[in-house]
């Protein structure tokens, strides 16, 4: 028998949304299911970076190639995704971070990546609220950020209008070897693949899947158009975004379109709950002051939590898993999944049809983190 | 101790008995709205007890000022409809 789905999509996030997208569009029968609304998860708790970045020569391919998808993208968008190319200014608060500063200045110019280095008072100049005895910093032209929930909401009707199916309150428990899923209440669906596309929760359906649940704080404020003009991120970010095994924060604010601050971020490994951690609240916010100590006079109108889908060498897994050609993976994005989801969507899609893909994808494939046998995904069928 | 105090909404000065809100001295001055929700709709105090962020207005310079929760003082400035 012919399976019912030629493609279904597990997790209505911004990643499964790319992909349900691209698939969509390349004429094949999609089915989204998500147990909750489109982006209820990781996608609708986090900021929205449109970054390129440069961690490792293969995270700044995909990042790369990511962002200029949302360029050509933009003239679709709807206001509603609030996409502002607002650039990225990296702060550095000393010389050791300037020497870094330009460092990545070089690496981004040499690979067609505009940069440009600020010093003290450029920064000043650029950004009147930061505190004073900044080094200087490093400005990427071209990254943006943009609202998730609406940018995911509209990659999910993008599919709808390619001829895909969405069911949100679809509670998938299990991943079938055969093709397809199994339902909390017991019904199926078939497939010829399944792409396990749910964030953090993706090692639910495929345990012992090398993704790891990492906590993030998000504090927004009362309007306050004009606070600042970028996005901002201090080069320590790097530093506690590489950190493993304990808990950091770094500042990082973006400005929304309706002139309200986001102020972020902190990353904890071993916090399951989506409860507020108040000690490592108080130390976000500290860091964040020390940037812009005018932050602390805003008015704060909400904070809540997240979880990110976090690898063990920062990158994302796309493509089969070992071992088995009908499950896929489109997950494992942490920090960087508003960015590198259209290239997922692409990568994914390209594979899938064993299409030249434009940048390898070798470097994202799954068999790199998951061994064979010990690890291949059994179908956990309940009795 | 005086048992009143002056303030200005909207550059208008109004004198109030000492103790009252800054909800209470703006709805006396009758201000078209209290201010404008992200959507440019006219707002007014809603709950009256720092909940709803409805009755915010500009006191002495600060934006989103809860005026139900804030006492008068004599001089503050107080501007509606941001």
């Amino acid at each position: 028998m012919n399976p019912t789905f030629d493609i279904i999509i597990v997790g209505a996030g911004i990643v499964g949304a790319a992909c349900a997208a691209e698939c969509a569009r390349a004429g094949l029968k999609v089915l989204v299911l998500d147990r909750g609304p489109v982006a209820g998860g990781t996608t609708g708790a986090g900021m929205g970076h449109i970054v390129v970045m440069d961690d490792s020569e293969a995270q700044f391919a995909l990042t790369r190639y990511s962002r200029r998808l949302w360029h050509e993208l933009r003239p679709d968008l709807p206001a509603s995704a609030e996409y502002d190319q607002c650039g990225t200014l990296w702060v550095a608060a000393d010389e050791q971070e300037m020497a870094e500063v330009r460092r990545k200045e070089k690496y981004y110019n040499q690979r067609g990546v505009r940069a440009e280095v600020l010093d003290a008072r450029a920064v000043a100049a650029a950004e009147p609220n930061l505190r004073r005895n900044l080094a200087g910093g490093l400005r990427v032209v071209d990254d943006g950020v943009i609202y998730p929930p609406c940018a995911a909401r509209y990659l999910i009707e993008s599919a709808i209008a390619w001829k895909a199916q969405l069911r949100t309150g679809a509670d998938v428990r299990a991943l079938l070897r055969e093709g397809g899923v199994v339902m909390a209440d017991g019904s199926r669906f078939s497939a010829g693949i399944v792409v396990n596309a749910a964030g953090p929760w993706s090692p639910a359906l495929i345990p012992g899947l090398p993704v790891r649940k990492r906590k993030g704080h998000l504090v927004i404020t009362d309007r306050y158009p004009g606070q600042i003009h970028h996005q901002i991120i201090e080069l320590g970010y790097l530093k506690s975004a590489h950190s493993v095994g304990t808990d950091s924060v770094a500042f990082n604010v973006q400005c929304r379109k309706t002139g309200q601050i986001l102020i972020g971020s902190s990353r904890q490994y071993n916090e399951e709950g989506t409860e507020i951690n108040h000690e490592i609240l108080e130390r976000m916010l500290q860091r964040a002051f020390e940037y812009m100590p005018g932050l602390a006079k805003l008015t704060v109108t909400r904070c809540w939590t997240g979880h990110r889908a976090a690898t063990p060498d920062k990158l994302p897994l796309i493509g089969p898993v070992p071992d088995n050609e009908k499950i896929w993976l489109a997950t494992g994005h942490e920090g960087l999944g508003i960015t590198t989801s259209l290239a997922t969507g692409k990568l994914l899609t390209d594979l899938l049809l064993e299409r030249p893909t434009e940048i390898s994808a070798e470097p994202y494939a799954p068999a790199r983190l998951l061994q064979t046998n010990e690890s291949a995904p059994e179908p956990c069928l309940t009795a | 101790m005086p048992d009143r105090v002056t303030l200005f909404i909207n550059g208008k000065p109004i004198s109030v008995p000492v103790g009252s809100i800054v909800a209470a001295a703006v709805a006396r001055s009758y201000p078209s709205c209290f201010h404008h929700s992200v959507h440019q709709e006219t707002r007014s105090p809603l709950c009256g007890m720092g909940a709803c962020f409805e009755c915010c207005v500009t006191i002495n310079g600060s934006p989103h000022r809860r005026s139900c929760l804030t006492l008068c003082e004599e001089g503050m400035e107080v501007l509606t409809g941001a």
